[in-house]
This record gives structure tokens, C-alpha cells and sequence, in this order.
């Protein structure tokens, strides 16, 4: 809402500057969002009368003219302007006046003297207009500062108001709020019935109440549609940023500015009969105003029409027809004031892609005992201004369709609890007085009855809610505030997810933040899910569907990187995703994962150490850094994953029970992804965050007093033997005393028959009761060959 | 005597001669070795008359003395150089980088949901969490959004398709972290039916949001955290001294302004939007945009089955991503969500 400070001040008038009212207006919740200046800066600008213009002597394009300036008396000026001539009201800055961009001085011209500037509207910086000079009414008092003349003096508020605040989308509603704030005397227009000179009404029937519960009609006769608004008019509605248009559209839009009631103008000529306020037939069309053709179709909720006994004639509180509408020609005209409910306008308009003045207001709510003032103001004012003979009003109401304003009950000490401040009774009367609410007292309680403009009042934290507003927030202190001071659990056993970030972060990796809506063709490809979470309305095609996997937003960031020159690529995110589950209250499963991806160098190229690509190996190592204490498993994925090479990936288990995979990207993605530049492959894991976040207790065993004996093993395998269920079967078959059974070497080539693979392990044996002897780690060694060569084929490397 | 003092004085001068240490054991055995000429003196001994032996022979030895001490300092000086050598030859490029792997980063945003994490707990806030595919009831009912409210159009929220291709008018992408207070005052409700006296609640729920606008200061998903506290006395003035002392502490800045001004959202009542304004910097005087807040509208508190005569509360939203920006002075949006290590890699 843009308003004119200066027709602000016409109704209430605080001893606030721009700056301060401003101010107020924000901290009560009407947010000012721009203050600005009505025009541009300028000074001793003076109304002039051109008295005689003649030709300069040496010059064929301008003109020598002596300008009255009143008390600063004629003036010699050299003019250039086209339509200088005797007899005009101009604007004329005098020596030592500053216009946007120059200042006025005594001057030469082509050898005559000249004494000031006669401006145009450009100059002044009042429009874009450089035609001519800018000229004013011939009765304009000469010598009168222009800026003074013309009202220039003034600011451009707009206000940014909550959807709650309808009373203030009118000069006079923001008016009651600055008096209630500061206390300044209202003076509103009076508005006095028109009295009707003859007898001609239309009939209005109320086909659809609950949309429409009152409607005031009137039919004004033999209007002069083609008069000009008033300039003071017309400035006004400019200011509030609408366009004059004609003078009877303009006085609708300023009486709707002034009170906030919409209305509406017919041409009675083009209405046949009674006019209903109805639902729309299915099928009927409406071209609106804005050569937007309706179709109106059967449903739930449909918006009401204003029609006459044949014809559809515009959409109720939204817009008028082109065809019903009032123009030049117009003599005789049909005014409509009416109240809409809110309910029966909201989201119309949206829905059919614009907003409207009317409808904006509508749906927030109008003040449904407005109709007849406002209706008799336009009357007034087209009478004034077009003449005209208006008739009787015609009003219809369904009062069991108006709104309610039901009494509310303000509790004092409600009213303490609530804001945390002790205001006293008289305090709290005075704010509702002063907000214009009737209220009676019932012992410690104020009995609030809202006014018909306020529709945000309807519980007792409404009121509470405005007696802190005009208290002002500023005045209730903040204190620290005191509650009891218990613990919070900080389990042991259980980490946050910050503590994994780090953990990452330490070992090279940087969070990343992905959309959790990805491209469907990642979904297919990297979780062979064709069954997606899909959104009805995404942003782009690319962001159709919810992600089932962290993995192709990584790979997405890698391709980023990539093309961004960053050839060392280490990334993880944590976050959720999201599959169909009936068994979710949502229909939804949408677990917290926690993935992560590496590609490029192992290590930042560095001095003394060979650069070499990231491999499985080392990835796998970070993920069993970040799982520890906690031991993992590592199985072939059966049937494999669509996102991994098959022969190096891995579900990941922890008890027994699978919580993630690892693996390195298919290289049957990397052309589709532009990977191909990368020098070796990307390796990625993903898991579910829950099992990352239970931490085991640590278990303390006894440490020995004893030496320690440590025997080296090496056993030639056959190449697909798997070191995991090796390890394990050691390890289960060692007697008490192995303390560790640690794999040093893997070696394959020279010395090694082929299809084969040595395996070295290092056997540390110690006893907490005793110091071992030979032969003790000899039956050790001896029992751990023999399972190894049972169960697995292997032999004792020569 | 005479004879002595030049042994000592040759020996002392052959053994600096030495420059290397097998070289002077070398010279060592001329002097001291069983065929050198000190010994030969000692051995000649026993040729003397008895009265001159004694006071040869303490000649004699005071020779050896200095010619074994002059051998042991000449000793310590080559093995000092020989050292010294060493340590010349294993000297280090210092300046030369340090080996390993390279520190990564935590996305700034959540560092700096992880400050607003720890500030929190430290006045008795725990975290809560909720689901980002939220019910219509959870994210709008719930939170006293009547069923024409703009934020529920379509234009706002993003809405998902069923099975069949209909759009679900059920659930959406929660547009707020709002639905979890809902969620936790239902669980809190819950856990605690058995108490005359429910304890308080002090959650904040962090997480990701999502709404249909994207453009440089909008992206179509953001982070909020919720702040929710519930108790038999919690009032608006404690609101604004939680807030007011979260922002100063979080930016770190005793001086920072904090205002608090009347705004509408349906779930609380009053309502309230913090603007914060710094007292130093590119942003200084100007009143930022940061929170909105208000007192649980009793509706909300009904329908987290709790009961608004009793008990009251407030509720906080916020957008980390511009607690950020401010922060760190980051002046793009999107740079949250493009990945671009070349921008994360600063938040080591």
C-alpha cells in the first residue's frame, strides 16, 4: 500500500517528522518499506506570468521575454522554450536557485542579459516531459514557491503490510492507527447523505448471501463523463500510486483509497433489469476489464457474478466486464458499494493469474458497515465534479450472512502472563480506548466488542497481541530468563552427526549441500529406481524427483568440480532421502544418510611422495577410521549395484547386519557424466547416519606384564581366497594368548606361482599370567597353518 | 727436565697435527704405546741411582699426566667437529612443506547451525528433528493456516504426485521447521501424561525447507532452525531475552541491536519480526531481516494437545543461510548449494 504522507497529514497530523512517522508506522507492524520524496530537490523555483515574449535580436530560436515573479519583481529572460509566449503561468527559477543538476546564475546570452530560467517539467524534475515550458492555471497566485503551489513537499510511503492488517489498505485506516499511536486529533471528511432528485432504482437481489451479504446500489443520471479531474484529485490517487484514468473511474479509486471500500461503476445504459449477485451458470463467459475472457465451469467454490436479468456483468469483488463498464459517452450510471465475504474471494483472483485492488482488499476484508458512507461520498464527489441527478439507494442485506463481531474477554492477569509485564487497568484501558474499540469493564475483565473494520480480532491474544503493539515491543524489557536448571543426557555411547563432520573433514573430505530434488535419470541409473518420489510442481525438469540416494548428488558435485578445473575431488553430505513406505505416517521413509566420494590424487601433490589415484583401499580405510571402534564386514554386493563397479564394491556390515555400501562408479558412467578426463576412478560410500551415531563404550582388558613373542607367517593362496574369512578363521582357531593376527604384505608375481597371492601376517602372542615359551608359540603357529591350509588351500610361502 | 718438557710440548704438537681421530691414536702410541717414548723413559727408570729415581719418577709421571690429558682434549675437539660435520651434513630445508593428507571443510551453514546447536544447549535447548515430506496437517492444519491461506497455494509449496499421477493434497515439503514443534509437543505431551505437571519443553529443530522460488536471494530449498519453548510462565519478554542474547552471542558482539517489531504469522500470536543492525562493518547501521517470531497461538498449543490456560510458550524461525551470510560476509546464496570446493574449501 502507497500512500501520500501529505493526505496523511490532511486527517491526522502528529508532530512527527517524515522520518519519525515512518519509523512509528514499522515498529506498530505497518512496515514501512520505502520513503521517498514526491520529486525531485529544488529551491526558488517561483509561479511567473510571461508578460511580453519577443525575438531575441541575434538569436532565431529563443526568445526575450519580462517575467512577473510577484514580490521579486519583472524579470528579463532569455527562453528557449518553443511555446514561450505572453500571457503564461510558468515556473521560474530565480538567481541563486538549484534545479536537479544546476544551478541558476546571472548570464550573457548571445550578448543579453538574463535574469533567471523559465522551466519545464523535466527541469524541475517532475517528470520526463521537456516539450515545453510547464504551465499552470492562469489564476495560479504569481510570486507563490512552486513547490508550495503544487504540493511538492511531500513523501511517497509504502507500507508492506501483513495479510492481517486489511483496515490499513485505506488513508483512513492508517489514520486511525497513527492517532491511536500518537494520539493526535482524527479528522476525517464528513460525509452527509445525498439526497436523491427523483425516483429510478434498480432492484437487487442477493441470489448468493453468503458471498455477498450487503449491496448498495444507486443510479446517478445525466453525468458528464469527459469533465477532467481535478488536479487535487488526481494527485492523490497518483501518489498512491494508481493512473488517472477518467474522472468517474477516479473518483471510485479515490473513494476506495480514502475509506477502503471498492466500487464499481456501470453504465446503466448497458443493464437490462434487476441486478443479481449469483453463482455462475456452468458455461457462461465473462471478457473482463482486462480482455481476459472467463469460462466459468461447474465446481466446489465458485466465485459470484454480478449480473442483470440477461448477462453476466463482472466478477464479484474481483473485476468488471469490458462490456458493462462505463466510458465517455456514458451519461447515466449504475454505482455499485458492496461487501464480499473474504472467504468467497480468496485465491480467486490468483487463480486466474492477476490481483486486483478490489479483490486484495476483499479477500483480507473489507469494513462490511461501509457500503452506504461510501456510496454516498462517490455520489457527492461525482456530483461535484461530472454534475449528474443521483437517485435513491438501493440496499440489500442478508444480516445472518454479515460477519460477527463477538465480544472478547481481556483478562489482566492473562495479559501479564502473556507479555511477561505488569500493566496496570487504567493503562490497558486507555490503549483499547485508544485503538477505538468499545469495551465495557466486568470487574477485572475488559469486555472488548472489535469493530466492524477489524476482522484479526477474535481471541483474547488479539488483544493482547494490540495492546503490545501500541505499548510498543520496544517498551518490554528483555531480560535473561530463569527456568530450572537440570542437566541435559549426554550419552557416551552416542555421537552427533558434527562429530562425523570432522572426522571427514580431518581426512580430507569437504560437505557439500545438494538439492534433495535430482534429476529423474539419476534415480535410474544410480539406484535402479523407477519407481521415484515425484513432485508435482518442481522448479525444473531437472529437479523432478526426491533423491533415494546421496550418491548422484555427489557425482553431480564431482562433474562441477571437474569442469571447474579441480582435479583432487573429496566431498560427503549428510542428508535425508526418501522412498515410498506405507508404513510411514507420511507414506514416506526418509532416513538421514551420510555419503561420501573420492576421486583424483590419494594425496595432494606434494614433494617426496609419488602421486598416485585414489583407489578402493583408500577409501575404505576413511570409512573404517570414521566406524571405529566399531569392526566392519565387507561382502560382494549379490547382484551387484547399478551405481558400482562389480568387481570393486561392497556392502558394508556391522553385527551381522548390512548398513551401507563402498564401491568405485561404474565405468559405464563415466562417458554418460563426462568423467572420462578424471585420471582413475571415483570411489563413493553410502550409509544410513543412525548406526554412524551409536558409538560403543570403550572395553577395557587387561594389558600384560609379560614379553610379548611375535612370529612372522607368510601363506601362498589362491588368488580369490578372500583375507576377511581367512582372518576370521585364524583368529577363531589361535589359542587365547594371540593377542593379533595383523596382515602386512599382500604380494603377487615373481616367486609366487601364477593364479596365486602371498599373504604375510604378524602373530603377537602374550600371556597376562606368564611369559610364554617356544613351544607355546609353536602350537600357536602350528594351529593357525593348519586351518589355513584345511580350510583355505594354503601352503607355507618357502 | 729439560728433555721432558720438549716431550711435552712435541706430543702436544703432534697430537693437533692429527686431524682425524685413527690417526691420532696413531700418534698416541708414539708417545704412550708400549714401545713409545714416554714408556721407555718410565722403563729406563730402574737404571737410576735410588735417590734420583723417586724424583724422575714424579717427573716422569706429571709428563705423562699433561701429554694424556693434552691427547683426551685433542680427543673431544675432533670428535666434536666430527659431529659438528654430521649436523651440517643432515641440516633440513625447514621451509620445505609438511607431507600428508589435506584438512577438508564443514559446510559453513552447518557450522553455523552447529553454534546455534551449542548456544542453545548451553540455556537447556535440545535438538529435535522431523520429517522434510511432512502432512499437510502437520506443516499448515496444525499450525492454525486456514485452508485458503496463501502459503498453502501452489505457487509457494511444492506438492508430490501419487502413484497414479495425481498430485497428493495430503502431504508437500515442508515450507517451514514449524511441523516439528507440532511433533514434539505431541511426543512431550505423550511421554509425560502420567505428571500433574508436564515438564518444560526446550527444543530447536534444525533442517532443510523447501519452497517454489529460486533466484539470486531465494533458493527453492533453505535451512531454518525452529525454536520452541513451552512452561507454565514462558512469556514474550523472555522471548526477546533469548533471542536478543542468542545474537549477540552468536555474532559475537556485545553492541550488535536487536529489535523487535509486531508482524502476523498464523501460528504464533503476538507476533514478531527481529531485525538486527551492526554497530561496525559493511552492513553498519542498517536494520537486517533476521528472525520471526511470537507467543505458540493457543490453537497450535490445542493441537499439540496441550492446554493454552496453562501453558504458555514462543516460538522462533531463523534462516541459517543468512545468519551466514552475514557472518562470513558471503554475498551469494547459491554458493551454499553449488558445491564448488573452491568456495567450501575456505571453511576449513
Amino acid at each position: 500500500m502507497q500512500f501520500s504522507e501529505s493526505w496523511l497529514r490532511a486527517l491526522v497530523n502528529p508532530p512527527l517528522s517524515a522520518e519519525e512517522l515512518c519509523h512509528l508506522l514499522t515498529m506498530a507492524g505497518l512496515e514501512v518499506e520505502e520513503c521517498r520524496p514526491a520529486s525531485a530537490d529544488f529551491s526558488n523555483v517561483v509561479v511567473a506570468r510571461i508578460l511580453t515574449a519577443e525575438k531575441h535580436p541575434d538569436a532565431d530560436k529563443l526568445k526575450l521575454c519580462s517575467v512577473d515573479t510577484g514580490e521579486h519583481g519583472v524579470l528579463q529572460i532569455v527562453c528557449g522554450a518553443p511555446n514561450a509566449a505572453a500571457g503564461l503561468v510558468v515556473p521560474c527559477a530565480l538567481v541563486g536557485a538549484k534545479l536537479p543538476g544546476i544551478e541558476i546564475k546571472k548570464a550573457k546570452v548571445r550578448g543579453v542579459e538574463s535574469h533567471g530560467m523559465l522551466c519545464s517539467a523535466c527541469e524541475l524534475g517532475l517528470s520526463e516531459d521537456h516539450g515545453g515550458l510547464l504551465t499552470m492555471p492562469t489564476d495560479a497566485p504569481i510570486g507563490q514557491s512552486v513547490r508550495e503551489y503544487l504540493n511538492l513537499d511531500d513523501n511517497l510511503i509504502t507500507l508492506k503490510l501483513t495479510p492481517n492488517r486489511a483496515d490499513c489498505l485505506s488513508l483512513t485506516g492508517i489514520a486511525r492507527e497513527v492517532a491511536a499511536l500518537t494520539g493526535a486529533a482524527l479528522t476525517l471528511p464528513a460525509i452527509e447523505a445525498v439526497a436523491a432528485v427523483h425516483d429510478e432504482t434498480r432492484a437487487v437481489v442477493l441470489d448468493a448471501p453468503a458471498a455477498c451479504p450487503r449491496y448498495c446500489g444507486r443510479i446517478v443520471r445525466g453525468v458528464n463523463a469527459k469533465v477532467p479531474t481535478p488536479d487535487w484529485m488526481k494527485q492523490r490517487i497518483e501518489r498512491c500510486g494508481l493512473r488517472a484514468i477518467s474522472a468517474l473511474v477516479d473518483v471510485t479509486n479515490y473513494v476506495m483509497l480514502e475509506l477502503g471500500q471498492p466500487l464499481h461503476a456501470f453504465d446503466d445504459g448497458e443493464l437490462a433489469g434487476a441486478i443479481h449477485v449469483r453463482y455462475p451458470k456452468a458455461g457462461e463467459q465473462l471478457l473482463l476489464l482486462n480482455e481476459q475472457t472467463v469460462t466459468f465451469t461447474a465446481q466446489s467454490n465458485p466465485s459470484a457474478l454480478i449480473a442483470d436479468e440477461q448477462k453476466p456483468l463482472a466478477m464479484a469483488g474481483i473485476m468488471g466486464g469490458e462490456h458493462s463498464g462505463i466510458a465517455d459517452a456514458t451519461t447515466d450510471l449504475f454505482l455499485e458499494s458492496a461487501f464480499f465475504a473474504p472467504d468467497a474471494i480468496a485465491g480467486k483472483a490468483r487463480a486466474l493469474g492477476f490481483s486486483s485492488d478490489a479483490s486484495y482488499r476483499y479477500e483480507r476484508g473489507v469494513d462490511f458497515e461501509l457500503q452506504r458512507r461510501a456510496i454516498e461520498r462517490a455520489t457527492q464527489l461525482i456530483v461535484d465534479i461530472c454534475g449528474g441527478r443521483p437517485g435513491p439507494i438501493v440496499e440489500a442485506v442478508a444480516p445472518e450472512h454479515l460477519p460477527q463481531r463477538s465480544p472478547v474477554r481481556l483478562r489482566l492477569p492473562r495479559v501479564a502472563r502473556v507479555l511477561g509485564i505488569e500493566l496496570g487497568f487504567d493503562q490497558i484501558e486507555k490503549l483499547v480506548a485508544g485503538m477505538g474499540f468499545a469495551y465495557e469493564r466486568n470487574g477485572d475483565d475488559l469486555i472488548v466488542t472489535p469493530p466492524s473494520y477489524r476482522f484479526d480480532i477474535v481471541i483474547e491474544e488479539d488483544l493482547i497481541e494490540e495492546i503490545a503493539r501500541i505499548h510498543g515491543y520496544d517498551n518490554i524489557p528483555a531480560p535473561p530468563p530463569t527456568a530450572r536448571c537440570e542437566m541435559l543426557p549426554l550419552p557416551e555411547a552416542a555421537r552427533g552427526a558434527m562429530a562425523l563432520r570432522r572426522l571427514l573433514a580431518e581426512r580430507g573430505y569437504h560437505e557439500v549441500v545438494n538439492y534433495s530434488f535430482v534429476e529423474a535419470g539419476w534415480e535410474a541409473d544410480f539406484c535402479d529406481n523407477d519407481k521415484p518420489v515425484v513432485l508435482a510442481n518442481p522448479i525444473a525438469s531437472q529437479m523432478g524427483v526426491m533423491r533415494s540416494s546421496l550418491i548422484g548428488g555427489l557425482v553431480g558435485t564431482l562433474v562441477d568440480n571437474l569442469k571447474r578445473q579441480v582435479e583432487r575431488v573429496r566431498v560427503f553430505e549428510l542428508g535425508r532421502c526418501f522412498r515410498q513406505d506405507a508404513q510411514e505416517q507420511t507414506g514416506y521413509h526418509q532416513p538421514q544418510r551420510l555419503a561420501a566420494l573420492a576421486a583424483g590424487p590419494a594425496l595432494p601433490e606434494q614433494w617426496g611422495t609419488p602421486t598416485r589415484a585414489t583407489d578402493f583401499y583408500d577409501v575404505k580405510g576413511d570409512l573404517e577410521a570414521i566406524f571405529a571402534p566399531h569392526r566392519l564386514s565387507f561382502e560382494r554386493i549379490p547382484g551387484g549395484h547399478p551405481a558400482l563397479h562389480p568387481g570393486r564394491s561392497a556392502r558394508v556390515l556391522l553385527d551381522g547386519a548390512e548398513i551401507g555400501v563402498l564401491g568405485e562408479i561404474h565405468p559405464r558412467w563415466r562417458q554418460k557424466y563426462e568423467l572420462a578426463t578424471m585420471g582413475g576412478g571415483a570411489v563413493v560410500f553410502e550409509f544410513d547416519l543412525a548406526p554412524l551415531l551409536a558409538t560403543p563404550m570403550p572395553a577395557y582388558a587387561e594389558v600384560s606384564r609379560f614379553p610379548a613373542v611375535v612370529r612372522d607367517i607368510a601363506l601362498v593362496l589362491p588368488l580369490q581366497c578372500e583375507v576377511q574369512a581367512l582372518q576370521a578363521a585364524l583368529a577363531a582357531a589361535a589359542p587365547a594368548y594371540v593377542r593379533e593376527i595383523r596382515l602386512f604384505d599382500v604380494y603377487q608375481g615373481k616367486g609366487i606361482a601364477p593364479e596365486s597371492k602371498s599373504l604375510a601376517f604378524r602373530v603377537t602372542m602374550q600371556d597376562t599370567q606368564k611369559t610364554l615359551a617356544d613351544s607355546d608359540a609353536d602350537t600357536a603357529i602350528a594351529s593357525l597353518l593348519k586351518i589355513a591350509q584345511e580350510r583355505f588351500g594354503a601352503q607355507l610361502r618357502a | 727436565m729439560h728433555d721432558l718438557e720438549k716431550l711435552v710440548t712435541q706430543a702436544t704438537a703432534d697430537f693437533a697435527a692429527a686431524s682425524e681421530l685413527a690417526r691420532l691414536e696413531d700418534v698416541k702410541a708414539a708417545y704412550l704405546g708400549k714401545d713409545g717414548s714416554l714408556t721407555a723413559l718410565l722403563k729406563s727408570l730402574g737404571k737410576l741411582p735410588p735417590d734420583e729415581r723417586k724424583t724422575a719418577g714424579a717427573a716422569i709421571n706429571t709428563a705423562k699426566g699433561q701429554i694424556e690429558s693434552a691427547l683426551a682434549a685433542r680427543r673431544d675437539a675432533l670428535k666434536n667437529a666430527q659431529l659438528e660435520a654430521q649436523l651440517a651434513a643432515e641440516a633440513l630445508d625447514v621451509t620445505l612443506p609438511g607431507r600428508g593428507q589435506a584438512r577438508g571443510s564443514i559446510h559453513p551453514v552447518m557450522r553455523t547451525l552447529d553454534r546455534i546447536e551449542q548456544l542453545f544447549r548451553s540455556i537447556g535447548f535440545e535438538v529435535a528433528d522431523g520429517p522434510e515430506i511432512e502432512t499437510d496437517w502437520h506443516n499448515f492444519t496444525a499450525l492454525n493456516t486456514p485452508e485458503n491461506h496463501p502459503a498453502r497455494s501452489m505457487h509457494d509449496t511444492f506438492y508430490l504426485l501419487d502413484d497414479q499421477g495425481k498430485v497428493r493434497e495430503d502431504v508437500l515439503l515442508r515450507t517451514h521447521t514449524s511441523p516439528v514443534q507440532i511433533r514434539t509437543m505431541l511426543a512431550h505431551v505423550e511421554k509425560h501424561k502420567h505428571l500433574d505437571t508436564m515438564p518444560e519443553i526446550r527444543v530447536i529443530c534444525p533442517g532443510r525447507v523447501y519452497r517454489v522460488d529460486s533466484d539470486a536471494t531465494h533458493s527453492p530449498m533453505f535451512h531454518q532452525v525452529e525454536g520452541l519453548w513451552v512452561g507454565e510462565t514462558v512469556s514474550f519478554a523472555d522471548l526477546k531475552g533469548v533471542v536478543a542474547d542468542f545474537l549477540r552471542r552468536f555474532f559475537e558482539s556485545n553492541d550488535l541491536k536487536v529489535r523487535f517489531r509486531p508482524s502476523f504469522f498464523p501460528f504464533t500470536e503476538p507476533s514478531a519480526e527481529i531485525d538486527v543492525a551492526f554497530m561496525h562493518g559493511a552492513l553498519e547501521g542498517r536494520w537486517l531481516e533476521i528472525a520471526g517470531c511470537g507467543m505458540v497461538h493457543p490453537n497450535v498449543l490445542r493441537f499439540g494437545g496441550i492446554d493454552p490456560e496453562r501453558y504458555t510458550g514462543f516460538a522462533f524461525g531463523m534462516g541459517p543461510d543468512r545468519l551466514t551470510m552475514l557472518r562470513y560476509g558471503i554475498n551469494d546464496l547459491r554458493l551454499f548449494f553449488d558445491g564448488d570446493l573452491r568456495f567450501l574449501s575456505q571453511f576449513q
